[in-house]
């Protein structure tokens, strides 16, 4: 399981909570039926009785110890099967300043696995590395993180690492939960407008008028979108950039002014005033798109998604402490990433 | 310094003409004179001391009952100061840095009082804190204990003003070290006590031992609190220190040959420090220059 947020959204926070490192106000953390934390109750197990494996954002392995060592220093004896589990075996006596980021970040799997840890707390996994890197290591935890079998807790501002690692993602703004569920569902009916921003897609404001087929947002920018959505009154839509298409500006209901295009692994990234729009780069055969041009825009209905239409979605949830605890249990009990 | 000025001007293009030769000819002697007049300034009382007498009568000051004497009081004495400095100091040290509450400032400024103490007003403290008038003197009194003018007395003198020296260095070597890796060591399974040992202290080990260092410079010297707390008494109190001023009036060679023991033993046991914090260091080292990545066969 993971949870997104922007930065300053308390991921960090929840994290450190779980492990016992910090000590919320209020709430209740409880792995299984066993309570690590309850605020009314006062009861607070220290990180060092709480059995997890806590990774922080840049590993934290001790510099003054070999890799072995700091393996050693999580299970009181050598575990050459650990190191070779997550393939390092090779790197045992080294010191961890000469490891590259994703052999840190394995020596550090290596020494959480060696506590014999019951849930796994994983903070910015790749953070601390750069981006070319970046995918290959993803990879690599997500393989090493399937064999382990542990419940794991990752937090992260990156949705795509989230859905590369994860079959359940929590969306965490200013210090709640406001969605939880698979990566599709996130995709396909971001709760607002925030969750909608996290997963890529293009948010704009406008004021529905219910039509027989859903509705029409007139947008207050200029425009309009119809949804397959029915909806009434101001509200945020959602449109993701690849559910969006390049019209004949005369012959359609939304118009914007090119800004910058570029390619991206296979795509063709249209950067638009007040939208993006992203098409396979061979779909674009010979209309060159000119940066200044204007263009017309086209969306099927069903991709326009109304984010506050009253009743069709659930209000942002507070974390309060029993959801909290539930997720907790959640995530401790059933969610195998 | 000049040597590098003069092979610069003699094998660069003839770029700057007389001026620029003056200018960097004058920068030279500037340098080196400043250096000299640093160095002479620093070392000659040093060389001064050393060369007062022909060395056979110096070595025979070495041998004489008063310097033998003072030598056993100032190892004994600051041996156990130095100890329950460290053993005390280090935890403490480690206490403050790692916690945050109200009036952390305070109780660090409170901790580096001694150090602005004149030595001879750290005595007279000393002794109406402990004496047997003092503070706690008439408790310890009753229980049969006069610390005042003991060998006791020498500990807690050099105690109280070199370990703040010791205390403040290690707060803030404490502090240096990341927080992440202890938060990390905890939930590895580390109670405070292996937090402290097997993390805290090898990673703030460098700034230990230089603030260890200086403290046992201090205490190694310590003079006015010592004479005023603990008085001079050949053979229980009188430290080195204590005994080149008791001979000052009556035996200045002998002062001398004691001054220059002080001066060698205290060069000694900070090179032997030194060289030991090294070797230790240098087995859990951070540093780029040591400990190739071997791929040792641990396993």
């Amino acid at each position: 399981m993971a949870l997104v947020g922007s930065s300053g959204a308390g991921k960090t926070s929840l994290l450190r909570a779980v492990a016992g490192l910090e000590r919320p106000h209020t709430g209740r953390i409880a792995f299984g039926r066993e309570v690590w934390f309850d605020a009314t109750r006062r009861i607070h197990l220290s990180a060092e009785r709480r059995r997890v494996g806590y990774l922080p954002q840049d590993y934290g392995l001790f510099p003054h110890l070999t890799v072995a060592g700091n393996v050693r220093f999580a299970s009181g004896r050598e575990r050459p099967d650990l190191l070779e589990r997550v393939g390092i075996a090779h790197l045992a006596g080294a010191r961890p300043r000469h490891l590259s980021g994703g052999e840190r970040q394995r020596a550090a799997l290596a020494r959480a696995l060696a506590r014999d840890p019951r849930v796994l707390l994983l903070d910015e996994p790749f953070g601390a590395l750069d981006a070319i890197v970046r995918h290959q290591v993803r990879d690599e935890l997500g393989d090493i993180l399937a064999r382990v079998r542990l419940p794991t807790l990752l937090v992260t501002h990156s949705f795509d690492d989230a859905t590369a690692l994860a079959s359940m993602i929590g969306v965490i703004d200013r210090g709640a939960l406001v969605q939880l569920g698979p990566p599709a569902e996130l995709l396909g009916a971001p709760a607002n407008a925030a969750v909608a921003g996290l997963v890529g897609a293009n948010v704009l404001y406008g004021v529905a008028n219910p039509t027989p087929a859903g509705s029409v947002v007139q947008l207050r920018e200029g425009g309009s979108l119809a949804s397959s959505m029915r909806a009434e009154g101001p509200v945020q839509i959602a449109v993701h950039p690849w559910a969006l298409e390049l019209a004949d500006p005369a012959r359609s209901s939304l118009t914007d002014t090119v800004l910058s295009v570029r390619q991206d692994r296979g795509n063709l990234i249209v950067r638009l005033a007040r939208l993006t729009i992203q098409a396979p780069l061979n779909a674009r055969g010979n209309a060159p798109i000119m940066e200044g041009a204007v263009v017309g825009i086209r969306a099927a209905p069903r991709d326009v998604h109304v984010l506050n239409s009253s009743g069709a979605l659930p209000e942002p949830v507070e974390l309060d402490s029993r959801r909290q605890a539930r997720e907790r249990q959640r995530v401790a009990k059933t969610d195998h990433v | 310094m000049s040597a590098t000025f003069g092979l610069v001007t003699a094998t660069g293009e003839d770029s700057g003409g007389l001026a620029s030769i003056i200018g960097r000819v004058a920068v030279a002697v500037a340098v080196a004179t400043v250096l000299v007049v640093v160095m002479a300034f620093l070392m000659l009382p040093i060389v001064a001391l050393v060369t007062y007498q022909p060395v056979s009568e110096l070595i025979h000051g070495f041998g004489t009952k008063v310097a033998i004497d003072a030598i056993l009081v100032s190892l004994k004495t600051n041996a156990i100061a130095f100890a329950l400095m460290i053993g005390f100091g280090t935890p403490f040290a480690y206490l403050v840095a790692r916690s945050r509450f109200r009036g952390r400032t305070v109780l660090i400024t409170l901790v580096e009082v001694p150090l602005v103490l004149p030595p001879a007003v750290a005595g007279l403290a000393l002794l109406v804190a402990f004496g047997r008038l003092g503070l706690l003197g008439h408790t310890l009194g009753s229980l049969g204990i006069d610390l005042a003018f003991t060998q006791a007395a020498v500990v807690i003198a050099v105690l109280f003003v070199a370990s703040p020296f010791y205390l403040r260095g290690a707060i803030a070597a404490f502090e240096a070290v990341d927080d992440t890796l202890i938060d990390v060591a905890s939930t590895l399974g580390a109670g405070p006590a292996r937090r402290l040992l097997k993390v805290a202290i090898p990673l703030a080990g460098g700034g230990l031992g230089a603030a260890a260092a200086v403290a046992f410079a201090r205490g190694i010297g310590e003079f006015g609190a010592t004479i005023l707390f603990a008085g001079s008494f050949q053979g229980t109190t009188q430290t080195l220190p204590l005994a080149v001023y008791s001979l000052f009036d009556a035996n200045l060679d002998q002062a001398i040959a004691i001054g220059v023991l002080l001066i060698l033993l205290s060069a000694a046991i900070l090179l032997t420090f030194k060289f030991l914090l090294r070797v230790w260091t240098s087995s859990t080292s951070t540093s780029p220059s040591l400990a190739a990545p071997s791929i040792s066969a641990q396993n």
